[in-house]
């Protein structure tokens, strides 16, 4: 599922919407949790999961192809956590021994 | 940093300043809205948000682990779980930088 078919979806539970505004309110929910993490600001979502940063320290890289040495910088990344609930209901159904 | 907690009460409140919705509809949307992607992902779908990042359900198969405490052997049963890859677009935002790496 992609963003637009996740508008198409909620739109079509709500006719009184047009795409338009729920395209709105989609991206209302996604830059509010963005704007959280970049203030550094947890965003807690029961039933999903939480969405927190973690900072990573400068280190010596290297380019892989290269094998020349980089530095990287210090640099902050987004991780999610997920929720209980969330990861019960992945669980729900016995898993057939065939994906990876 | 070390920041407060955003939680749906947050994402209402953005949803209500930015149409015309009142209070509680804006919080059914947002409802509505997460219960759509928890229930694709329930389904075993990769939901994709351009620009803010993927969930993908990965299938882990059965290995053994161990209990750190007292060391005891546990087969860790196959499960699913979620994992989400953040866009460049929201690594660069969350970083401050202006646009994101073109090489990363």
């Amino acid at each position: 599922m992609i963003k637009s078919e996740l508008v198409l979806r909620i739109a079509a539970q709500n006719p009184h919407l047009y795409q338009r505004d729920v395209e709105t309110i989609v991206n209302a929910i996604l830059d509010t949790i963005a704007e959280a993490l970049a203030r550094g600001d947890r965003v807690e979502l029961r039933g999903f999961g939480a969405f927190s940063i973690k900072k990573r320290d400068a280190r010596a890289g290297r380019n892989p192809r290269t094998g020349e040495a980089v530095s990287v910088q210090e640099k902050v990344v987004p991780v999610f956590k997920t929720g209980k609930e969330m990861r019960k209901r992945l669980n729900l159904e016995p898993i057939q021994p065939a994906g990876s | 940093m070390a920041g407060r907690t955003v939680t749906r009460a947050d994402l209402s409140e953005a949803v209500y300043q930015k149409l015309g919705l009142s209070r509680t509809e804006s919080a059914a949307l947002v409802e509505r809205v997460l219960d759509e992607i928890c229930d694709g992902l329930a389904r075993g779908e990769s939901v994709k948000l351009s620009s803010f990042g993927s969930f993908v359900v990965r299938n882990k198969g059965q290995r053994i682990g161990r209990n750190p405490k007292t060391g005891v052997e546990v087969p860790i049963e196959p499960r699913r779980v979620l994992v989400f890859k953040p866009s460049n677009v929201l690594k660069a935002r969350i970083n401050g930088d202006s646009e994101p790496d073109s090489d990363n």
